[in-house]
């Protein structure tokens, strides 16, 4: 029943990819989604037999890799951690699913459409379950493949396709880094299974390595090379710009992406690699400040933007950032609950922003819709839902998590934790101006689409009804009805899975902060809430002055093109590599020294040295006459030279002398060909 | 006794040769010299062995002279009669138009 739970959803992938064609749409849809629910089910079952009774499950399915002590099994290990998320990636998964059979249902790939998610779904369950480190890669690297397959699901359009490859060179850029930080762990444990790690980390606290000539503590490079990994996969900042750019992909991909499963890979990584990065501070801290630095730079970039999936896209970005700097800052558990809870309200989002723009034909710029309210109303109190846990409005699912993240921040009483306390809020009040934003321009202010348009907009159907309608439960009350038994103090709820310093847990300082400093990110919220409100209601003039001012417009335009971090990876890093790429490795490398030490080059040559030969055969013959003599002093001689000279010979030269000698020749011979 | 050191003959024989070499080499018209270079050669060697006749007291050498003037003489007739030959044909005899047109194709 645990192994169901996983394999159900490739075999309904399987099923729909391979038969999709005898099945039709109805058929796979039908058989994916009903995988996936039952799926749900289980995981449900597995919640409370693991999660809630406390009984963890592992189970060896079969050896993978035995070879000398490199022993790795198909194992499948479900704790607490697994547990919750494995109920929220089926969850959301499954709604998705059922979501897309309405959102998708007039494009004629929809039986490819369900096998991706279902594969993708597949992979993230692969990921979550796994036992070792290799075979979390396996689901590490097929979500990345499945998210390349599912944005350039409409591979007709140039920027499907460019958004898609983009996705994946960045993703295997924190790969790669992953797959170093995996060899170094198998070098130095000689084992690479969870258990096994767990158990020997605190004996290589204090072992260096030599990484690249450089003696760096073991534990820090690994911490370093898996952390790298994670920023990759959860868009952290530094490779991050692959996320806004994965809204090419149908909607209810970006759900998938960004709300439950791909993203949320990268905080799992950190919370499960816990046991490592306990023992390292120092790098628990660069964690800590990449994870502010993008909650604050995705929120301000947000605020700006004009599309509406990447306005959600890029908040995200910005709840990935808090919950990377609550795992640095050692509340793993804080963390995790900020993911599931995010998992709900993102979802929510993102496929109410799709229904969205499928009610106003698959327009999607905020600045062309407006007046929505009262044409699509269920979708608008679903999304007012939606942002309103996402700016964490008290007693909603975000103010749970959101708010105790930021306290816990606060309650760290270091630099570090003031830093990030202090970004954390004001993005929160970025988050909350940006969401009021895009309800205000999307719902509530007056009609600017064409007429034709917002005339026929109508609400979605029963499927994307119902989708929502799931999602906004959870996303009201999760929080609340589990807050005290995931990260309520003293809670037993992680067990083993995570594992914290005593040194490190801050839980209780965070109960003991001032109130102003525990109530300063609602505050903020709700005044963000309103001065959008107000601003954008009564005051738009006022922005509009402000925007086109001196200093305003090179704001809007450093904001709007996102801190400028394409440019810069485009023009400093896209361009480079290019121009190596065509000068070095093809030009210089490829057709220079291959060519010239390969067949070509010794073809050529010979020949060369051929016809130069024959050109000494002039026909005089006192030439001839010339050259037997210098051939018969030559032999005489040469004795004599090798008697003085041969000590000082070396044999290796020779070869020396044959590589410059195609030089030489390919060198008179180009100057031949130009002159 | 009028007696020269051998190593006096050797020079003068080696002298010889060489001219007769560079007769050879540095002649490029005429093919009447190159044969007197060629006799130059025999007769520098001849000396040779004559010197080293008397000087190892071996008569080996005297009859090896008799042999190479014998064979010398027959290859200067037989050349003499080639360039007869070669100067019917050619009405001239010079080097140059010995030559073949090398192709210049590889």
């Amino acid at each position: 029943m645990y192994l169901l739970l996983v394999f159900l959803s490739i075999i309904g992938s399987c099923l729909a990819g391979l038969f999709g064609r005898y099945l039709g749409s109805w058929g796979s849809a039908i058989i994916t989604t009903s995988c996936l629910f039952v799926s749900f089910l289980i995981s449900l079952f597995v919640f409370y037999e693991v999660a809630l009774v406390g009984c963890v499950v592992y189970i060896k399915l079969a050896t993978w890799m035995s070879s000398e002590v490199l022993h790795i099994d198909w194992g499948f290990m479900f704790d607490s951690l697994t547990a919750s998320m494995c109920v929220v990636v089926t969850f959301i998964s499954f709604l998705v699913h059922l979501y897309s059979t309405e959102y998708m249902s007039h494009d004629p790939h929809l039986p490819r459409f369900m096998a991706y998610l279902s594969l993708f779904t597949f992979f993230m369950l692969i990921l979550i379950t796994a036992d070792n480190f290799v075979q979390m890669f396996v689901g590490w690297e097929g979500v990345g493949l499945c998210s390349y397959l599912l944005i350039n699901f409409w591979f007709t359009r140039i920027q499907a396709n460019k958004a898609a490859i983009k996705a994946m060179i960045l993703n295997r850029i924190g790969d790669f880094s992953l797959l170093i930080g995996i060899f170094l762990i198998f070098i130095n444990y000689k084992a690479v299974d969870y258990a096994t790690v767990a158990v020997l980390t605190p004996f290589f606290k204090a072992k260096s390595v030599n990484f690249l000539n450089i003696d760096v503590n073991l534990l820090t490079l690994i911490g370093i090379f898996l952390f790298i990994g994670a920023v990759g996969k959860s868009a952290q900042l530094g490779l991050h710009t692959w996320l806004p750019d994965a809204m090419e992909g149908p909607t209810p991909v970006s759900a998938l992406i960004h709300a439950a499963t791909m993203v949320t890979a990268g905080v799992f990584l950190v919370a499960r690699s816990s046991f490592i990065y306990e023992h390292i501070t120092h790098v628990l801290e660069y964690i800590t400040i990449i994870g502010a630095l993008t909650a604050f730079f995705a929120s301000t970039t947000g605020l700006v933007q004009n599309d509406l999936k990447r306005v959600i896209a890029y908040s995200t970005c910005s709840q990935l950032g808090y919950m990377v700097f609550a795992c640095g800052l050692s509340n793993y558990s804080v963390g995790i609950f900020h993911l599931t809870n995010h998992a709900f309200f993102k979802a929510l989002l993102f496929l109410g922003a799709g229904s969205v723009i499928h009610a106003v034909n698959d327009e999607q710029d905020m600045r062309k819709m407006g007046g929505l309210k009262n044409l699509v109303p269920f979708t608008y109190s679903m999304m007012v839902i939606g942002s309103l846990a996402l700016i964490g409005f008290p007693f909603l699912t975000g103010f749970y998590s959101k708010d105790l993240i930021l306290e816990v921040a606060y309650g760290k009483y270091t630099l570090l934790g003031y830093f990030s306390y202090f970004l954390g809020t004001l993005g929160a009040f970025f988050t909350a101006f940006y969401s009021t934003r895009l309800a205000y321009l999307t719902f509530m202010s007056k009609p600017t689409g064409h007429r034709k348009v917002i005339c026929y907009a109508y609400d979605s159907g029963p499927q994307i009804s119902i989708a929502l309608g799931c999602l906004a439960i959870p996303s009201m009350l999760v929080g609340y009805y589990t807050k005290d038994m995931i990260v309520g103090v003293g809670s037993h709820f992680f067990g083993t899975a995570i594992y914290v310093n005593s040194q490190n847990i801050n839980i209780f300082d965070a109960e003991f902060i001032s109130t102003f400093y525990k109530t300063l990110p609602v505050k903020l919220s709700l005044l963000g809430v309103i001065s959008a409100f107000i601003l954008y209601n009564f005051q738009s003039n006022l922005l509009f002055k402000i925007k086109v001012s001196n200093l305003g417009k090179k704001i809007y335009t450093f904001l709007n093109r996102k801190w400028f971090f394409d440019k810069i990876y485009n023009e400093y890093f896209g361009q480079f590599f290019f121009k190596f790429g065509y000068s070095v490795s093809y030009k210089f490398i490829d057709r220079g020294i291959f060519e010239i030490l390969g067949p070509t080059g010794l073809s050529m040559i010979a020949l060369k040295v051929g016809s130069s030969l024959h050109k000494m055969q002039t026909g005089y013959i006192y030439h001839y006459t010339l050259v037997i003599l210098i051939g018969a002093t030559f032999l005489f001689g040469i004795r004599q030279v090798w008697l003085l000279f041969g000590f000082f010979i070396d044999y290796r030269l020779f070869i020396l002398i044959f590589i410059l000698a195609f030089f030489i020749i390919n060198s008179l011979n180009d100057k031949k060909i130009t002159e | 006794m009028l007696t020269i050191s051998i190593n006096y003959i050797l020079s003068l024989t080696c002298i010889i040769f060489f001219i007769g070499l560079i007769g050879i080499v540095l002649n490029r018209k005429n093919i009447l010299i190159i044969i007197m270079s060629i006799e130059l050669l025999l007769l520098a060697v001849n000396l040779n062995f004559a010197a080293f006749s008397i000087y190892l007291d071996d008569m080996i050498g005297q009859i090896f002279i008799l042999f190479v003037l014998t064979i010398a003489a027959t290859e200067s007739a037989i050349g003499l009669a080639v360039i007869t030959v070669f100067y019917r044909l050619k009405n001239s005899i010079q080097l140059d138009p010995i030559r073949k047109k090398i192709t210049k194709k590889v």
